[in-house]
Order: C-alpha cells, then structure tokens, then sequence
C-alpha cells in the first residue's frame, strides 16, 4: 500500500503547474460600458464586463427565479457578497466557467431575443446543457448548474488595473 | 509427380511433426489448439447475432496494430498534438489510411460490442452459470469507455479539449473530495499539457494491457463453462452418440473459423467502405469541431460527445442538479453488471420469453437508441423531456425485470436446439 503512495502523488500537480497558476494583471481601462474582455488565469477564462446602469438596474425583478439571489454559497470571496457581487459595481469578475461541468457560457449581454425567450433580462447561456446566468453570474432555477459563477479573488491595483487570482498582499 | 517429390513432402511433414512434438513437451500447443479451436464444442445453432464476438477481437487487433504506427508520428505535447495529426494526415506515407482505420476502428469497435452485448441480452447468455462472463465483459466495456475517452483527447482539437473538460469535471460531483480528485485526474487547475501526457500514457500502455487480459480471462470463462446459443438451453445435457461431446455441438474449428471469416469479410468491405468513402461519418466518428485546435477560452456553441456516449449523456442532462445527474448515468452503466441477478426468468432466450419480456427488451432497445440521439440535441425543452421520459424506461427495464421476469408466461423449452426463429 506504501509503495503506491509515490505513483499516486506523481500524479498531483507539479510544482511547476502550482507556479504557474500564479495571479495575472487586467488592465480594464479601455472598457466601454456593456463591453466584455476575457483574461486567463490557471488556464480558465476571468470575464470582466464594464455593466451599464440599466444592466445593474436590471439586476432586480428576477430574484425569484435564481437558486441562490442572495449570494449564500461561498462561491465569491467575502467582499463580493453584495447585490451586484463585485467591489465597484459596474465592473463584474467572474471566472467563466459554468458551474455544471466547466464549459465556457455565451454572453447574451442584451435583453430577450429567440434563443432565451422574451423575458431574459441578459446574462451569459451555457451552450453544454442549457444552464443560464444573470448579469451578476447568478445562476437560475431548473437548469443543471448548481451554484453562482465563481468570482476569484481580484483587487484593484490603481484606478483601472486588476490582479486576479489575489485579494491581498503585494503583487 | 515423381515418387522423389512425395518422398521430399514426406521429408518436410516429418520434420514439422518432430518440431511440434519437440514444441508440445516444452510449452501446451496442440492442448491448448484443442481445447479452445478443434474440440471446443460450440452449439450448432449459432446465428447472425454469434458474429461479433470474433469480430471484437478482430478489432481490438486492427486498433492496436494501427495504435503502434500512429504513436511513429504523434507528439502527445498541448503544443505539438494538434499538427503532429495534421503531419500523420498529410505527410507521413499512407499517415491518412492509419489514422482512418484507427478513427473508423474505435466506432466500429463499440458498434460491434453494442450488438455482442444485445445478442447477450436477447439469449440470457449472463444468466448462470455465465455471470463471470457478462461482469468481465462489462470490464471490457467499461476499460473501452476509459480507452475511447483518453484516447479523444489526443489530437487536442476543440471538441477533444470540451469533452474531457465535462468528463473529468464530473469527478468534481462527488461530495468532498470531488474536486481535488479532478485536479489529481488532471494533474493540472485545467485540462493541459500535463492532462494531455497522461492521457497518452493511459491510453497506449495502461488500458490496452487491462483490455488484453480482460479479454483472455472473459474467453477463459466462456470456454470453461461453454458457449450459450439462441435457445437458451445447456447443450452439455444432451451427449451424442460417443457418450462424451454434446449431441448439439459442433468444434469450433472449421466450423466456426469459416464461419466468422465470412462474417470477417463482410465487415472488412463496410469497414473499408467508410474508411475510404466517409471515414468522418457526416461527423459522427469525426466531429467537425474537432479539426479546430484546441482553446482552453472559447467552448464551441455544440458539445456532443461521440456518438457512442450520448445515451449516457442525454441520461446525465435530464437532471437538473450535478450530483445526482451524475449518479444516475453511473448508474445506467452499473445496472448492466447486475442483470444476471435481476433476471429471474425459468427461461433464458427471449424465444421462450412471454410478451412481457418482450416488450421490455423491446422497449429498452428503443429507448437506447432515442437517448442517443437526444444526446447528440441541445438541451431544450422538448429534447430535455423526451429524454426523461426514455430515462425512465431505460431504468424500469433494469429495476422492474424480477418482477415482469416471474410474472411473464414462457413458453416450454425444447431438449434440443432449433433452428428457426
């Protein structure tokens, strides 16, 4: 049983896949509002959008349908559990990988439309098994995602810069 | 022909039989020829059905020989993978046929061993005492998935890379430990370089070695306890005029070796029909997203699986919450190894089944075929709820067989095979 124990641990990441996985910078000044850019960290997609007013406006009426509107689960870190579950409002992180089985969901930044009916007041659609989220990566109810979309743990360095994969310290 | 070349034939036959008898006292060559080929006595009555156990080993074989020379030319490295089957394709010397055969290889493999396992189903060859054949055929099937899953992964084409994303993150499901096991599958925070090495390693040496002996040990059992037939009943009961070998059996060579290289034939002209003619199968062997390299940003806007896998993955989409989606597509896998226990039948083929039966079979052959092609569908509405519903039958086969399997009124066996329908 002993002897298993190196060949199962070889399989672990390595040190150099930990060392990789190391925060990187997002520079969102050039981001007009109701744009998206996508940066990588530890090989995943971090969305940021720049979301306008009506789309934080937007953000209400539809708590009802939402697993969890609140932001219960922990999935953001502790200063991202407000209603818009980001530090400035406008600026939305979340990494975007559905919360199902890790595809990457669609923006479908603007309200209704064929694909999602009328009534979709824009969020991100996952193509794998029809999972939806709303503008805050709120996931909605009846959909095989269980949980929100992740917010990683980012900070401002600066007026316009982000370090995700970090909340504290020096970069 | 003069008497001196009779004498030169004779000269070489001497020789070779010297050689076998020097073979036989070192190592059990004609024993083994006899116990397994010239006096393995199978039922005469085999039919159509009886082919594609020959031929999964036939195309276990062609996959592995094709496996070697593939491995020649490819570089199992995230940033090599991609062009390296590109190169085999267009520049290494008949690279395209190779590829084509192994590509056309692994969907053939599964679509013979669907039907081998049906035929299994159809004549109750799981029901004692064959219960260790039907688990180390499971064995096999389940070490095919692992090996057509692993095996997906190489050329590292976008559909490659969103495949194994779903598929390894089903282990993140499991409570706890889920996702550190998905990070030890990986060996990486995502599907990488590191994943892709592994894979290859798991898909070239580790699961071929676990397939080979599988499929010794599955024909080691069938040849100990012999060879079930369309009628259900033990050929052993009935000996033949010589008091020893079955009345109703026949050896399998000649017999059999003729017969299974006729169906040998016919199932190399189609093989080689869609090798050379339509070796993507309209994207059903070879889907389109796949000759897009991988990009660990950007999912294609369709994730299907290859087709083999879309009755489990339809089973996994029905349920809206991801743990116990998971454990219901385990569960549609593990069901099968239980059929020898949940099948109370007096009977074993479905010959002598009532309608019950029947209409269980009948229905279950349905209802797999319907999920997977909901499997290949989006996940909407309408599709979401078929599937349910085929879910559902899918399940009642397995769980509702003790009872309909009593319940059912079978027909008299006879004491000897038949040989009509």
């Amino acid at each position: 049983m002993l002897a298993a124990v190196p060949f199962l641990a070889s399989m672990k990441p390595s040190a150099r896949a930990q060392a990789l996985g190391a925060p990187v910078e997002l520079d969102v000044s050039k981001l007009e509002p109701g744009a998206m850019i996508k940066a990588e960290w530890r090989g995943k997609p971090v969305w940021a959008l720049r979301r306008t007013p009506e789309m934080l406006e937007r953000l209400a009426g539809h708590d009802a349908e939402l697993r969890d509107p609140a932001s219960q689960q922990a999935q953001q870190p502790p200063f991202a559990r407000n209603e818009y579950r980001s530090v400035r409002p406008e600026i939305l992180v979340v990494i975007g990988v559905c919360t199902h089985l890790g595809c990457s969901p669609l923006p479908r930044l603007e309200p209704g439309g064929a694909e999602l009916g009328a009534d979709w007041p824009g969020g991100f659609y996952c193509p794998c098994h029809g999972s939806k989220f709303d503008l805050a990566g709120r996931v909605y109810r009846g959909v095989p995602a269980p949980l929100n979309l992740l917010v990683p743990p980012y900070r401002f360095l600066g007026e316009s810069v982000i370090l995700i994969g970090s909340d504290s310290g020096t970069a | 022909m003069g008497i001196g070349e009779v004498s030169a034939w004779d000269w070489l036959g001497a020789r070779l039989h010297g050689l076998r008898v020097w073979v036989d006292a070192r190592f059990p060559m004609t024993k083994l020829f006899r116990e397994h080929a010239s006096e393995y006595y199978a039922p005469k009555n085999f039919n159509f059905w009886y082919y594609f156990g020959a031929l999964a080993l036939v195309v276990l074989i062609v996959q592995i020989v094709s496996g070697i020379f593939l491995t020649m030319n490819y570089k199992p490295s995230a940033d090599e993978a991609f062009a390296s089957v590109e190169y085999i394709m267009r520049d290494v010397e008949w690279g395209w046929l190779i590829r084509y055969i192994h590509s056309t290889g692994a969907s053939a493999f599964f679509v013979v061993v669907y039907l081998h396992m049906f035929r299994g189903l159809l004549y109750g060859s799981y029901r004692k005492p064959r219960e260790l054949i039907w688990i180390f055929g499971m064995l096999i099937y389940l070490s095919l998935m692992a090996e057509a899953f692993f095996g997906y992964l190489l050329p590292w084409g976008q559909m490659s890379y969103w495949g194994a994303t779903v598929i390894v993150s089903l282990f993140g499901a499991i409570p706890y430990v889920g996702e550190g096991l998905a990070e030890w599958v990986r060996g990486d925070f995502y599907i990488s370089d590191i994943t892709l090495n592994r894979f290859f390693a798991l898909h070239v040496i580790a699961l071929p070695l676990a397939l080979v002996f599988l499929v010794i040990a599955h024909i080691m059992a069938l040849h100990e306890v012999g060879s079930n037939n369309p009628d259900g009943i033990e050929i052993k009961d009935q000996k033949g005029d010589d008091g020893i070998h079955p009345a109703d059996g026949i050896p399998f060579h000649p017999y059999y070796t003729v017969k299974d290289t006729v169906g040998f034939i016919v199932f190399a002209i189609i093989f080689s029909a869609i090798v050379f003619f339509a070796p993507e199968m309209g994207g059903y062997f070879l889907e389109r997203a796949n000759f897009e390299p991988a990009d660990p940003l950007k999912t294609p806007e369709h994730i299907a699986p290859v087709w083999y896998f879309t009755p489990f993955y339809a089973v996994l989409r029905t349920v809206p919450d991801k743990t116990f989606g998971v454990i219901l597509m385990g569960l549609a896998v593990i069901l099968l190894f239980f059929l020898p226990w949940l099948d109370r039948s007096p009977v074993r083929s479905i010959r002598y089944k009532g309608w019950m039966a029947k209409t269980a079979i009948g229905s279950f052959a349905v209802s797999f075929i319907a999920l997977g092609w909901l499997g290949m569908q989006p996940a909407t509405g309408v599709y979401t709820n078929l599937a349910r519903f085929f879910t559902v039958i899918y399940f009642l086969f397995f769980l509702a067989m003790p009872y309909y399997t009593r319940w059912d009124r079978t027909r008299p066996l006879p004491q000897r095979v038949t040989w009509h329908g």
